[in-house]
């Protein structure tokens, strides 16, 4: 489970990065959405895998008796997915204003920054 | 109540944020709120300051979670120092944006954003959890991407693209890195994580976080070779959203680097020594790019990535000496480049134009605004007894101690050039004669604006004027307080003991 999840993540990362660095607005977004989540399973990797081992004390003790599978990095996930879901929005909305002022979707084109004036 | 003291600048910020969202489209209630709200921040700033000036470091465990499971705040003299200055910045960019911010964009929540920017600023500040320092640093790109695009004009929207594909990797990277300590420690405190890094045995994986973290924030706070979004994005929006960003936003990078790098992941040899490179081809490349530039606003933009540089090159030095002096530095950085973007969007209020080329005649036709303008302009270069003049007695001091002459020859290399940018500045839009720009018909000139409009464009640069003369001619005090900052984070048992050692008291 840990080796398919490291390969799925490994693949999450370059794929992101590499359509981060292609021409076109649209796969800037598909970039931004596949390295988001390569971080959050990256976190949940790294938290270790627990298998069937809730972090919930029985009724009848009142200490844990066996391990358990770490709760923060679930809410560590809970927070980057909801904030790379609001960047995510953000980003969609600036692309299509951005077709929509500069006409255009290929990034290489978008020099108008860098003219002398 | 005194417990939750280093709270209140935090609170207070996003107090008026909530507050000025009530009120989204009356904007001049807007002004009023946040000047006002502004100003009464400052004084809880300086308050609270004076409070962990006396009584030394200070810490608040959210819901009395003892650390290091909880989340902590943290106020040490470094932090509250950031908070003042965020404070201090914030009030003249509030003050010149109700001068010189257009009402369309104020309808469309420009204060409420800047506010939430500050909030963002100050929690990032006083934070002692990695994990909710990488929340802040959301809460304040989030904001600045709302405030670069404020107004949708084309550059804006082109700049941003860029600004908003490079600070998205920046905040993956960060978070990828605190994913990996994450796994190699199991906590998420600072304090916690220093005791705890230092054990790890897999030291080349405690390198590669640490280098994850430098390229993290190396990009947020533009240094060489991850700076080109910052030129091609600083000087499209107002002049005040550009006066923020250039006095703050690269700021708090550099506040996370030194944090980091003196706390969690000390004394290595190596990294340092990746830092100093890094920075003296920081202040080169700055320096060269800030000479060819035409645009004022670009010239600028390059003196920020060049004067990263100086507070790298400290932290790189590692030395009680050197750090005092980055910090130094920093406090120096912020007033003047806040003031310097304010100062182009003065600048261009007056002229309809921020081309060099076609500027001109303003000592001849503005002399009090000129020499008012000549304060920041040059405390930038440093010309003793002006404020950048004192950080770099302390780094050129540690560079001889630490016999590093690279550093030296880039320190001094970057204030000759910045000297040249300067000058050529000067006699292009101060001593030349006056050119031809052509009119633009619907802009609203300076001379057209109403009488409060002016002052409030011109009272913030006056304010900052003062303060760094203050910090030049009273540079004693700042220097007191750059040592002492330098000498609690180069020894860091204290910030540790304060966060793990604290009894929570109902």
């Amino acid at each position: 489970m840990e080796i398919l999840l490291a390969i799925i993540i490994g693949i999450l990362y370059a794929a992101g990065i590499y359509m981060m660095l292609r021409r076109s607005l649209v796969k800037l977004i598909i970039g931004i959405i596949l390295l988001g989540n390569g971080a959050n399973l990256l976190i949940f990797l790294l938290g270790r895998i627990t298998e069937g081992a809730p972090p919930i004390i029985p009724e009848e003790s009142k200490v844990f008796l066996e391990a358990y599978a770490d709760p923060v990095p679930q809410a560590l996930i809970l927070t980057a997915i909801v904030i790379s879901f609001g960047l995510q929005s953000f980003a969609i909305i600036l692309v299509k204003r951005a077709h929509k002022v500069v006409k255009t979707d290929d990034l290489d084109e978008m020099n108008a920054t860098d003219e002398d004036s | 109540m005194t417990q939750q003291l280093i709270l209140y600048p935090l609170l207070l910020q996003l107090l008026l944020a909530i507050l000025l969202m009530f009120f989204w489209k009356k904007i001049n209630t807007q002004r009023i709120i946040s000047m006002l709200g502004s100003l009464v921040h400052l004084a809880v700033s300086i308050g609270v300051f004076a409070y962990i000036w006396n009584n030394g470091t200070q810490t608040v465990q959210a819901g009395s979670w003892e650390a290091p499971f909880g989340i902590t705040f943290i106020a040490d003299t470094f932090a509250i120092t950031m908070v003042l200055l965020t404070s201090i910045a914030g009030l003249a960019v509030s003050i010149f944006s109700s001068g010189s911010v257009i009402g369309d964009r104020l309808r469309f929540g420009y204060f409420p954003i800047f506010h939430f920017l500050l909030l963002g600023l100050t929690g990032a500040f006083l934070t002692g959890d990695i994990f909710n320092l990488y929340v802040w640093f959301e809460i304040i790109i989030i904001s600045s991407f709302v405030l670069i695009t404020i107004g949708g004009e084309k550059a804006q929207l082109e700049g941003a693209v860029k600004y908003f594909t490079l600070n998205f990797l920046a905040s993956m990277i960060f978070l990828t890195a605190i994913a990996v300590l994450y796994g190699l420690t199991g906590s998420l405190n600072m304090a916690d994580l220093a005791n705890k890094v230092a054990a790890v045995e897999n030291r080349a994986l405690v390198e590669i976080t640490a280098i994850l973290f430098l390229i993290g924030f190396g990009i947020k706070s533009a240094v060489f070779p991850l700076y080109f979004w910052l030129p091609a994005s600083y000087h499209t929006p107002p002049s005040a959203v550009s006066a923020i960003f250039g006095g703050l936003l690269t700021k708090v990078g550099v506040y996370a680097l030194i944090r980091v790098f003196t706390l969690i992941f000390v004394g290595d040899a190596f990294l340092d020594q990746i830092l100093l490179v890094l920075a003296i081809f920081t202040l080169f490349s700055g320096a060269l790019g800030a000479l060819v530039q035409n645009n004022i606003r670009k010239v600028f933009s390059y003196l920020i990535i060049c004067h990263i540089g100086y507070m790298i090159i400290g932290l790189g030095m590692f030395t009680e000496v050197a750090i005092a002096g980055a910090i130094f530095y920093l406090v120096h950085d912020i007033l003047v480049k806040t003031n310097l973007f304010m100062i182009s969007g003065l600048i261009y209020r007056i002229k309809g134009s921020n081309s060099m080329r076609a500027l001109g005649g303003f000592y001849a036709n503005y002399p009090k605004l000129s020499l008012l303008m000549f304060i920041p302009l040059f405390s930038l270069v440093g010309i003793p007894p002006l404020s950048g003049f004192w950080p770099k007695i302390s780094l050129i001091t540690a560079s001889f101690e630490t016999g590093s002459y690279w550093s030296l020859a880039a320190i001094i290399f970057a204030s000759f050039i910045t000297l040249v940018v300067i000058a050529k500045l000067w006699a292009e839009v101060f001593w030349k004669d006056a050119q031809e720009i052509p009119v633009k018909p619907k802009f609203r000139y300076y001379h057209k604006i109403k009488n409060i409009k002016r002052i409030q464009i011109v009272v913030p640069i006056v304010f900052l004027s003062m303060v760094t003369l203050y910090v030049g001619f009273g540079a004693e005090h700042i220097q007191t307080l750059a040592t002492r900052i330098s000498s609690e984070l180069m020894n860091n048992q204290q910030y540790i003991d304060a966060v793990l050692n604290t009894q929570i008291s109902e």
